[in-house]
C-alpha cells in the first residue's frame, strides 16, 4: 500500500475547474516535485492535500486513511509556505514551539525537539530573535524548523525558495534535499523552477492546466518528455521545435527544407505525410562545416557555455548551446544528430515512440 | 533644510503653541485665585501658590451643588475605560468574523455596520433613550456606557488591519492546530497590538468627553461625570466659585493627557506603521 494516494482528485472554484482528476501514488520517504507554469493548479493541489482547501471530488489517502474531510491539524502534515508565514511577534523558539504547545507536549519535550531542529538547521544561536531580525535564508530555515519539530507524516513545500536570491537558493536547495533524505519524510514540493524540480525530486509530476501530463523520474522526463509542453518546459534553454512530415515508410522525417532525418530507433506509426513536430535540445545541435544555415541574432555567453539565439533556414526560431567557443561570424551551419531528436505528433503534441 | 533654522516656520509654530496653551494656562492660573477676583474679571497669568489648596478642596468637597470631584473622576474614568475596552472588544470580534469567516449574509452584516456610521448617538438619542428606559437602565452605569460601545469606525479600521494580514499566517496557524479562538488570541491580537493601542487612546478620549448622553441618561448626582460636573458647578443657585470650576477643569484634563502621553509611542506606531 503506497503511503500517499490521490484518487481522481478534483477541484473547482465556483464553476471554474482547476484540477481535472489527479491520480498519484507515493511511497513512504519519497520526494515528489510538482512542477508547472503559474496557474496550472499546482499550489491548489498542495493545499488540497494540506487541508486548506476542500476537494470537489476524489479521495486523499494518507497512510491508509482517507483524510480528505479532516481538518488540517488532524492530518499530521506540515507545510512550508512561500513567504515563510512566521508569526512576527514570536521569537524563533516560539515560532517552532507553537504547534507543539497546541498539541499539548510537555515543556522538556518541546525544548528537546526545538533544540534538535535548531541545531540541525544551524539556528541554535538565533532562538531568541524575532523574525524581522533574521535574513531571508534564516527565515526560510525557521519555517522549515517549524515543520520539522512536528515530526509529521508528510512535508509540503509551496515554492519555499522563490523569495531568496539566486545563490542562497542553490544552497538551500541542497540543504532541503539533504534534510529530506536524512529524515526520510515523504515530501511534496511545488515549484515552477525546473532546476529545483530536476535536482530535488525522486519523481516529477508535470502539471498543465489542471492535468497530470507526465509523472516520472527527472531524467526520464528530460530524456523522454511525454508531449511538446513537457519538452518545452523542462530544459534550459527550451527545446527547439521544427515542423516536419513522416516519410520513407515511417522511418524518417522530412523537414520543411527537404532535409531528411532518419529515425535512429525505429519506425513511427502512421502514413507518410503525417504532420510531426520535431524536438531537438539546443545542447544537442552541432556546429559543422555543412548543414542547415543558422543565422545568429543574439549571443548569450554564460561562462561555462554559450547560448546562440537566431533563426534556422532564415525563418524558424532556433537556439544552440555550445560548451566551448563562440563562432566569430553571424551565419553558421549546424547539423541535427538524428539520434537526439524527439518526435511528437503535430496536432496532439503527444510523443511518438517506435 | 537640514542644519539651518527655518525662522518663519518657527514663528508660526510658536504662535500655534501659544494659541493652544494660553487658555489652559489661564485656567490653571485662574484656579489659584480668589473666587471674587475671578468674578470681577481680574484674571492674572501668574498663579498664586497659596491658592493651590483649592485642588484638595474640590477633590474632597466638590463645589456647592455637586458631589466631590474624586467621584466624578472615578465615574468618568470607569465610563471612558468601559467604552474604550468595550468598543475594542466588540469591533475586534466583529471584524474578525467579517474577515476570517465565511457565513451567509456576511457582507450584509458588514454593510449594516457600515451604515451605522451615519447614525451617531446624537442622531438616535430619543430611540436609544426609550430602549434604555424600557430596559430600566436609566441612572445605571450600564445605561451610561452600553449605548456608546457599538462602534462602526473601529470595526472598519480593524477590518482593514486584518485584511492586510497575509492569509498564510492564518493557514500556518491552522496547520499548527490553532482553532479560531487560539488564532485570535495568540496571533491576531498580538500582531495588531499597535493598532489596538492607537484605537484605545482615541476611544478613551471619546468616552471621556461624552456630554450629551450622560446628561440625559444619568440624573443621579452619584453618576455625574466630570464633564457634567463642571457644567453643574456653573450658574447654580449660589454664586459660581470660578476657582473651583477651573480647578475641576484642570483635573478633568489630566487623565486623557496621561493616557495619550503614556501610550504615545504605541499610538504613533499604530497610526503610521505599515503592516508587516
Amino acid at each position: 500500500m503506497p503511503f500517499l494516494v490521490l484518487e481522481n482528485l478534483h477541484k473547482n472554484f465556483g464553476s471554474v475547474p482547476v484540477l481535472h482528476g489527479i491520480d498519484l501514488a507515493m511511497e513512504a520517504g519519497e520526494m515528489l516535485v510538482i512542477v508547472g507554469a503559474s496557474g496550472c493548479g499546482k499550489s491548489t493541489l498542495l493545499r488540497l492535500i494540506a487541508g486548506l482547501e476542500v476537494p470537489s471530488g476524489g479521495r486523499i489517502l494518507l497512510d491508509g486513511h482517507d483524510v480528505a474531510r479532516l481538518d488540517p491539524a488532524e492530518r499530521d502534515i506540515a507545510m512550508v509556505f512561500q513567504n515563510y508565514a512566521l508569526y512576527p511577534h514570536m521569537t524563533v523558539f516560539d515560532n517552532m514551539a507553537y504547534g507543539l504547545r497546541i498539541r499539548g507536549l510537555s515543556r522538556p519535550e518541546i525544548q528537546t525537539r526545538v533544540d534538535d531542529a535548531a541545531s540541525l538547521l544551524g539556528l541554535s544561536s538565533l532562538l531568541q530573535r524575532k523574525p524581522r531580525q533574521l535574513s531571508g535564508g534564516q527565515r526560510q530555515r525557521v519555517a522549515m524548523g517549524r515543520a520539522i519539530v512536528r515530526n509529521p507524516k508528510l512535508f509540503l513545500f509551496d515554492e519555499p525558495l522563490s523569495n531568496l536570491d539566486a545563490k542562497l537558493r542553490v544552497q538551500m536547495r541542497a540543504e532541503i534535499r539533504r534534510l529530506q533524505r536524512r529524515m526520510g519524510v515523504t515530501s511534496l514540493y511545488v515549484t515552477h523552477d525546473q532546476v529545483e524540480a530536476m535536482t530535488l525530486g525522486d519523481r516529477l509530476l508535470v502539471l498543465h492546466q489542471g492535468r497530470t501530463v507526465q509523472l516520472a523520474t527527472p531524467m526520464e522526463v528530460f530524456e523522454h518528455p511525454a508531449n511538446t509542453y513537457v519538452a518545452g518546459f523542462i530544459g534550459a534553454p527550451a527545446m527547439n521545435f521544427l515542423p516536419g512530415v513522416l516519410s520513407h515508410q515511417g522511418t524518417a522525417v522530412t523537414l520543411g527544407n527537404g532535409l531528411v532525418l532518419p529515425f535512429a530507433d525505429g519506425r513511427r506509426a502512421g502514413d507518410d505525410g503525417r504532420a510531426l513536430s520535431i524536438g531537438i535540445r539546443p545542447e544537442h545541435v552541432v556546429l559543422s562545416p555543412e548543414g542547415l544555415p543558422f543565422q545568429i541574432d543574439l549571443v548569450e555567453p554564460l561562462g561555462s557555455e554559450t547560448v546562440l539565439i537566431g533563426r534556422l533556414n532564415g525563418s524558424e526560431p532556433f537556439s544552440v548551446k555550445l560548451t566551448s567557443g563562440t563562432p566569430a561570424q553571424e551565419d553558421v551551419l549546424v547539423t541535427i544528430p538524428p539520434a537526439q531528436i524527439h518526435i511528437f505528433d503535430n496536432e496532439s503534441g503527444l510523443r511518438l515512440d517506435p | 533644510m537640514k542644519g539651518r533654522i527655518d525662522w518663519p516656520a518657527h514663528v508660526v509654530l510658536g504662535f500655534g503653541v501659544l494659541l493652544f496653551l494660553l487658555p489652559i494656562w489661564l485656567v490653571l492660573a485662574g484656579s489659584t485665585l480668589q473666587p471674587d477676583e475671578v468674578a470681577r474679571g481680574e484674571l492674572s497669568l501668574i498663579p498664586r501658590l497659596s491658592g493651590l489648596d483649592v485642588y484638595a478642596r474640590v477633590l474632597i468637597e466638590g463645589s456647592p451643588g455637586t458631589g466631590p470631584v474624586w467621584r466624578m473622576l472615578l465615574v468618568s474614568f470607569c465610563m471612558a475605560m468601559s467604552i474604550a475596552i468595550g468598543k475594542l472588544a466588540i469591533s475586534i470580534l466583529s471584524a474578525y468574523a467579517i474577515v476570517f469567516f465565511r457565513f451567509p449574509f456576511r457582507m450584509a452584516a458588514f454593510w449594516v455596520i457600515f451604515i451605522t456610521l451615519m447614525l451617531p448617538v446624537e442622531v438616535r438619542i430619543i430611540p436609544t433613550f426609550t430602549v434604555m428606559s424600557d430596559m430600566s437602565l436609566i441612572n445605571t452605569f450600564p445605561g451610561l456606557t452600553v449605548p456608546l460601545i457599538a462602534s462602526a469606525t473601529a470595526t472598519l479600521l480593524f477590518r482593514q488591519t486584518f485584511l492586510a494580514i497575509p492569509d498564510e499566517l492564518f493557514e500556518a496557524a491552522r496547520m499548527d492546530g490553532a482553532g479560531p479562538w487560539r488564532f485570535l488570541r495568540d496571533i491576531l491580537i498580538p500582531v495588531s497590538a499597535t493598532n489596538i493601542a492607537a484605537l484605545f487612546v482615541i476611544q478613551f478620549v471619546y468616552g471621556w468627553n461624552q456630554y450629551l448622553w450622560p446628561l440625559l441618561v444619568a440624573t443621579d448626582p452619584k453618576l455625574d461625570t466630570i464633564v457634567i460636573g463642571i457644567v453643574k458647578m456653573i450658574g447654580g443657585e449660589t454664586q459660581t466659585e470660578w476657582n473651583r470650576v477651573m480647578a475641576t477643569a484642570v483635573l478633568a484634563l489630566l487623565p486623557p493627557i496621561s493616557v495619550v502621553v503614556l501610550m504615545q509611542k504605541w499610538f504613533v506606531k499604530g497610526l503610521t506603521e505599515s503592516n508587516k
